[in-house]
């Protein structure tokens, strides 16, 4: 019994040492660190033209990303585990590459294709769509290494909730999109909710393969997961911290509303 | 063969009607050339182990399984190609398939509203369903706040909404416990009094085919054994995987014979076989006796009378001799019933202890 106890409290403290040396000292010490020198340092970083400008930037890639990549993620989860269709194995593959491929490679991989001497690169460029050193190239790394978060949420529940429901709704006289949203939506909503959750977070804070197709030109270019790096070389400490602080903000804020929403239908 | 079908082809009366229809999954053959009616209004039992195809055949009534050949006619209009929403048929799944995300209102709701009927009427017919399945007052409740039995009448309550043409029902009672299946079980029957819908269920429960279905149709390796009333059944089974299936059998000598018309002898007889006598239970008016086969030990039992019972004065350990009555109903045992009944035996060999009186 006491050896059972010993063992439970053991467990607990090694896992609360852990989380608290690698999330919650670093992360709070930066807290303290940002206000070090006072609120107006903090507000004036914050105000600075191309925070700002770092900031549309990042918030208008999530914005593309996280809706782009909830619909495929639930129609690919969707594919997977309701169909029959043939090659199913090889898209349950190809989900996975964007979590088992270096960022950085990404990145360049986007530069071969979209870059100037690339294949696309060239004929979009006379169309007047700049993809590398510009918007399009951001979204579009973004959007591939935040790929599988949905569909890999999603296909469990699937499978967990099996198909009677849907297969009720049609002797109902459901029809399969009246289906989708009235029945499978909702039986897989925590799942894609976490998803989309996930999703963001590595929306907002993607680094490698965004730094390699931006060009990191300050006020245009620059996401900011970049704006922070930059501000860190060059000895803007109050700056970086700040930019970081607002990252984890946006973070945190996405998951607790996930969570309250979570709880309050619990609740019910 | 062209002008045996015809005759079944056009069907003239309501109901359902499956015309030689297969179906293969892959290379399994769970579906051949079945044939069946169900009288309009009727309350049919697909009864069977499972594996025996009565789910897939059930499926393929409802659209949810495409027959590999064959055709299924409901009320008399051919349902080959029609989509499953086009059916119009009530199905009620196993495991309830309730919407866990509705109440009990809005589950039932859900075919009216699909149909868009007026808002008022749908209030108005959802509550009345809600009376008629005994869930007045839990309307605003969730699936997860309810018990099995209440989910499933939830379920079928569902099912009724869309004033389906058919009821169909996929062991309907498969996941609750002995009580409350009793209980629903004879709530269906008295419900189906009122409603009067052709519902078709299946069960691997002999109890429960007998107990509440008009017509049984016994279903083995994807084929219909036989189809008829109880009585029939049992009185008259085609075969002994028939016999063995429907009521309680002991295989004496290479023969099925019922536990009632199994003859004890104190003697050694001709035709008879040796046992010794394992148990024997008096219940009030009548008893049984447990014996065991000499050599090979296959347990045999006999139903009898008290005063039977008393003149035979039999103890555990005796030997005795047992073999079927002079009329009794045999059928020559070839194991199907034990090649058959791998997973879900159905409740035969084995006597009941609860129940004292005679089958059936």
């Amino acid at each position: 019994m006491t050896g059972e106890r010993l063992t439970r409290w053991g467990l607990r403290y090694i896992a609360l040492a852990y989380l608290a040396l690698l999330l919650v000292i670093p992360l709070g010490y930066m807290m303290i660190e940002t206000f070090s020198e006072g609120i107006q340092p903090v507000l004036d970083s914050i105000t600075e033209p191309d925070s700002i400008a770092a900031l549309k930037l990042t918030l208008l890639t999530v914005a593309i990303a996280v809706p782009l990549n909830t619909v495929f993620g639930i129609a690919c989860a969707l594919l997977l585990v309701r169909s029959n269709m043939r090659g199913k194995g090889i898209i349950n593959a190809l989900i996975d590459m964007p979590f088992a491929i270096s960022p950085i490679v990404v990145g360049l991989s986007l530069v071969l294709v979209y870059g100037t001497s690339g294949w696309f690169g060239q004929p979009l460029m006379d169309l007047g769509i700049q993809v590398i050193f510009s918007t399009p190239g951001i979204v579009i790394a973004v959007v591939f290494v935040s790929l599988p978060f949905v569909a890999r949420e999603v296909v469990p529940v699937l499978q967990e909730i099996g198909d009677d429901q849907e297969k009720a709704a049609e002797t109902l006289g459901s029809g399969s999109w009246n289906t989708f949203w009235r029945i499978t939506l909702p039986a897989i909503r925590w799942g894609v909710s976490y998803g989309v959750v996930l999703t963001m977070a590595r929306a907002l804070g993607e680094f490698g393969a965004v730094s390699v197709v931006s060009g990191k030109i300050s006020g245009q270019t620059e996401t900011l997961p970049l704006y922070v790096q930059k501000q860190f070389e060059t000895f803007h400490s109050v700056g970086a911290y700040t930019s970081s602080l607002i990252l984890a903000v946006i973070a945190l804020a996405t998951l607790l509303a996930m969570n309250l929403m979570r709880r309050k239908e619990n609740d019910e | 063969m062209a002008a045996a079908k015809n005759q079944t082809e056009v069907p003239v009366e309501n109901g359902i009607e499956v015309v030689d229809v297969s179906k293969q999954f892959g290379d399994f053959q769970a579906l051949s050339n079945v044939n069946l009616s169900v009288p309009d209004g009727s309350m049919t039992a697909l009864l069977g182990p499972s594996g025996s195809g009565k789910s897939t055949l059930l499926r393929a009534i409802a659209g949810l399984e495409v027959p590999s050949e064959g055709k299924i006619f409901i009320s008399g209009e051919d349902q080959t190609g029609k989509p499953v929403r086009n059916r119009n048929v009530g199905f009620v799944f196993q495991h309830y398939a309730a919407f866990k995300h509705m109440t009990v209102f809005e589950n039932i709701a859900f075919g009216p509203k699909v149909r868009k009927r007026p808002k008022a009427e749908v209030k108005k017919q959802v509550n009345e369903l809600i009376d008629l399945v005994q869930l007045t007052g839990l309307g605003g409740r969730y699936p997860s706040q309810l018990s099995g039995g209440q989910r499933q009448r939830m379920a079928l309550a569902r099912a009724l909404a869309v004033e389906p043409t058919v009821l169909l029902l996929d062991e309907p009672f498969g996941a609750l416990d002995a009580k409350v299946r009793k209980d629903l079980r004879s709530w269906l029957r008295r419900l189906h009094d009122e409603v009067h819908v052709t519902t078709i269920f299946v069960t691997h429960d002999q109890e429960e085919a007998m107990d509440i279905a008009q017509q049984i149709v016994v279903m083995n390796e994807g084929q219909i054994e036989q189809t008829g009333t109880a009585t029939e059944l049992y009185d008259t089974p085609v075969n002994d995987f028939v016999m063995g299936f429907v009521g309680e059998v002991n295989s004496i000598g290479g023969r099925l014979v019922r536990p009632h018309d199994t003859e004890v002898l104190p003697v050694k007889a001709e035709g008879a076989t040796e046992v010794e006598v394992d148990r024997v239970v008096r219940l009030g008016f009548s008893g049984r006796i447990e014996m065991l086969t000499v050599p090979d030990k296959r347990e045999v039992w006999a139903q009898l009378t008290r005063s039977e019972l008393e003149t035979l004065n039999l103890e555990p350990g005796d030997t005795a001799w047992v073999k079927p009555k002079p009329d009794a109903v045999t059928r020559e045992d070839t194991g199907a019933l034990e090649s058959a009944v791998t997973e879900d035996p159905p409740a035969t060999g084995k006597p009941t202890p609860v129940e004292p009186g005679l089958p059936v």
